[in-house]
């Protein structure tokens, strides 16, 4: 019982941080209907940017904060040059050019920062709080619960009760109808990006402390798990990421727990393997057209 | 049309086969892993160009080819003891259990490739990536983070004289290679390859006409997953060892920019993309060498493999934003280029 208890606190903490990342794939899946396969490589040079800033500083709250613009920066930069480049009406080249920008990205900081694992302290202890006998959360996972469920209160709120979030949401649903009613579509594109890979680097710093350390492929199981509670919650929906982020993160806790930590990413796979064979589309799809 | 291609792949065989007695054992194990690399590649190139789903878990196929190899040719070799047969038999056995092994997930993914499309694939095929290492560990039998040894296979007595251990599993690679892509250059050009353009075309005609867009997908994925697991089997008999480090993400990505640089749906295309995959390695380590002695080991050492991932990964997206066609589309001339992933209809 004890042990159950603890698992399902660490679960939902860790299934803050997936629910996070799953919104910032979301947020690009809502700007302009892509799947980001770069996301996890471009977050994982923001949390470097971070590192390198807290080192230098001596604050995390500071370095969280220039993982966070950096990341920004990055989705700028990645959407105004690569992604630029291919058309987007299919998604074959898009992925691709993830690809490489992946390889480039990965490879980049493996050259610059060696293969190994570097630790990353939690600005708050992680020794859990104990509540009548039964250890639950650390102060570490009470500030992931609160940074998460307050950034995504934000951009709920921001998407749908502002004219901005209007503004990127028309652009993203009928580009050409928002561009004749005067919403500039490619700056709203790119600012979703912005802050797509800004919380996606917020997921990441969050992450890495409770992990073996910053790597080049650090958060290429945080992507995977992601994409699977992304299409679980259904790729259009804020509230279905956060839902589904929690249970996913329950179910790798206590897969971790009671079997192996080893089966987790299994369990996963098999989940998203259900789940798209009864919904392909996802769990919240419309169908595009009659087939039948 | 059929006589045609089966010649001509007959022909391309034999000048590499012959060309094999050139090399020296160095080489000859580097084109053990071409030809590895090519037979997975082709599956691939033919899967995402002519039908548009991208799999990132080919890498995860080859290496089911090459438990498969492992497995039945570690127990037959083992069955028949002392017998100077023993080995080619467990040659023969373990290139079937490769089949069976690569062919059975490959029909699994099938099955789910059928009802999915564009970016579900592709992320439930990454997922399958990264779960590589967790079931080698999870699965019994797999032997975890240190994979399975396979048994040697030596030269036999009759071509003792003609060849080293290098050159003979250069030969049977090729060979294998060849049984592999055969039949995926006859798929292409048969009735079925024109199943799967009529699929990629327009999904909703295409089941109009009286094609099954479900089966023509799960066909194509098993067809490329046989090709891609009898690499897998070349390449761990080659090396006598699996693990699935050898068959991680990196190596997955590689493979598709392999197929993407090629030319989607290109066979031709796709031997140039194996090339690169094996070659640019070697080539970057090869310009590092010439260097004057000045860069510090570490720094050499992380530059190692890096690199020519680097270049790779900048080639790709050279590549499909400037000519998507690849290679294949440079050398056929644009009225008769054939049509790839990228074009879609005017949905």
């Amino acid at each position: 019982m004890d042990r159950l208890v603890f698992l399902v606190a660490a679960g939902l903490a860790h299934g803050a941080v997936l629910a996070l990342f799953a919104q910032s794939l979301v947020i690009v899946w809502r700007a302009n209907r892509v799947i980001n396969f770069a996301q996890a490589a471009l977050a994982v040079v923001a949390v470097y940017a971070a590192l390198a800033v807290t080192a230098v500083s001596g604050s995390w709250w500071l370095g969280a904060f220039a993982g966070v613009v950096a990341g920004g920066l990055l989705g700028a930069a990645a959407e105004r040059g690569p992604m630029r480049l291919v058309p987007t009406h299919t998604p074959l080249p898009g992925i691709i050019v993830a690809i490489g920008l992946v390889m480039i990205l990965q490879a980049g900081l493996a050259i610059a920062f060696g293969p190994e694992y570097q630790p990353v302290p939690a600005p708050l202890s992680e020794r859990p709080f104990v509540l009548a006998g039964i250890p639950v959360l650390s102060p570490y996972d009470l500030l992931v619960l609160v940074v998460a469920g307050l950034v995504m209160a934000a951009l709920a709120l921001g998407f749908t009760r502002t004219s901005l979030g209007l503004q990127l949401r028309a652009a993203a649903f009928a580009p050409e109808t928002a561009r004749l009613l005067g919403v500039r579509v490619s700056r709203m594109i790119t600012l979703g990006w912005m802050l797509s890979l800004a919380t996606a680097a917020l997921a990441g710093l969050l992450l890495v402390p409770t992990e073996l350390g910053l790597h080049p492929h650090a958060l290429d199981g945080l992507f995977v798990q992601a994409f699977a509670v992304a299409v679980i919650g259904g790729l259009d929906s804020p509230a279905g990421a956060l839902l589904a982020g929690l249970l996913v993160g329950v179910l790798v806790s206590l897969v971790s727990g009671y079997l192996v930590a080893a089966a987790a990413p299994l369990a996963v796979l098999a989940l998203l393997t259900l789940v798209l064979l009864v919904r392909p589309g996802g769990l919240f799809s419309a169908a595009k057209e009659r087939a039948a | 049309m059929t006589r045609r291609i089966v010649l001509r792949a007959a022909l391309v065989t034999l000048v590499a086969l012959a060309a094999t007695f050139l090399l020296d054992p160095y080489w000859n194990f580097q084109v053990a892993r071409f030809a590895a690399c090519f037979a997975a590649v082709a599956g691939l190139t033919v899967l995402v160009g002519l039908t548009g789903q991208l799999s990132l878990g080919h890498s995860v196929l080859m290496a089911a080819g090459g438990y498969g190899y492992a497995f039945a040719a570690g127990s037959v070799t083992g069955a028949l003891g002392d017998s100077p047969a023993a080995p080619y038999a467990g040659l023969l056995a373990g290139l079937l259990g490769g089949l069976v092994a690569a062919g059975a997930l490959g029909a699994l993914l099938g099955a789910a490739a059928a009802r999915l499309h564009g970016p579900y694939l592709a992320g439930l095929t990454l997922a399958l990536v990264i779960a590589l290492p967790s079931a080698a560990v999870a699965v019994p039998g797999l032997g975890g983070d240190q994979g399975l040894g396979a048994p040697f296979v030596p030269v036999p007595d009759a071509l003792a004289a003609l060849m080293y251990v290098e050159h003979f599993h250069a030969v049977v690679a090729i060979v294998v290679a060849a049984a592999a892509v055969t039949p995926l250059m006859l798929l292409r050009a048969g009735r079925q390859g024109l199943r799967m353009r009529a699929v990629l075309g327009h999904e909703t005609a295409a089941r109009l006409s009286g094609v099954n867009p479900g089966l023509v997908k799960a066909g194509a994925f098993t067809a490329s997953s046989l090709a891609a697991g009898l690499g897998g089997a070349v390449i761990v008999m080659a090396t006598q060892s699996v693990s699935p480090g050898a068959f991680g993400l990196t190596f997955s990505m590689l493979l598709v920019v392999g197929a993407v640089i090629g030319g989607l749906g290109s066979i031709g295309g796709a031997a140039v993309g194996a090339a690169l995959v094996v070659l640019l390695p070697w080539a970057v380590e090869t310009v590092l060498d010439q260097l004057p002695a000045g860069l510090p080991p570490v720094l050499a050492q992380r530059l190692d493999g890096n690199l020519a991932v680097i270049l790779t990964g900048a080639i790709v997206i050279t590549v499909i934003a400037a000519r998507p066609g690849g290679v294949a589309q440079l050398l056929t001339p644009r009225t008769t280029a054939r049509p790839t992933a990228s074009h879609d209809t005017e949905r």
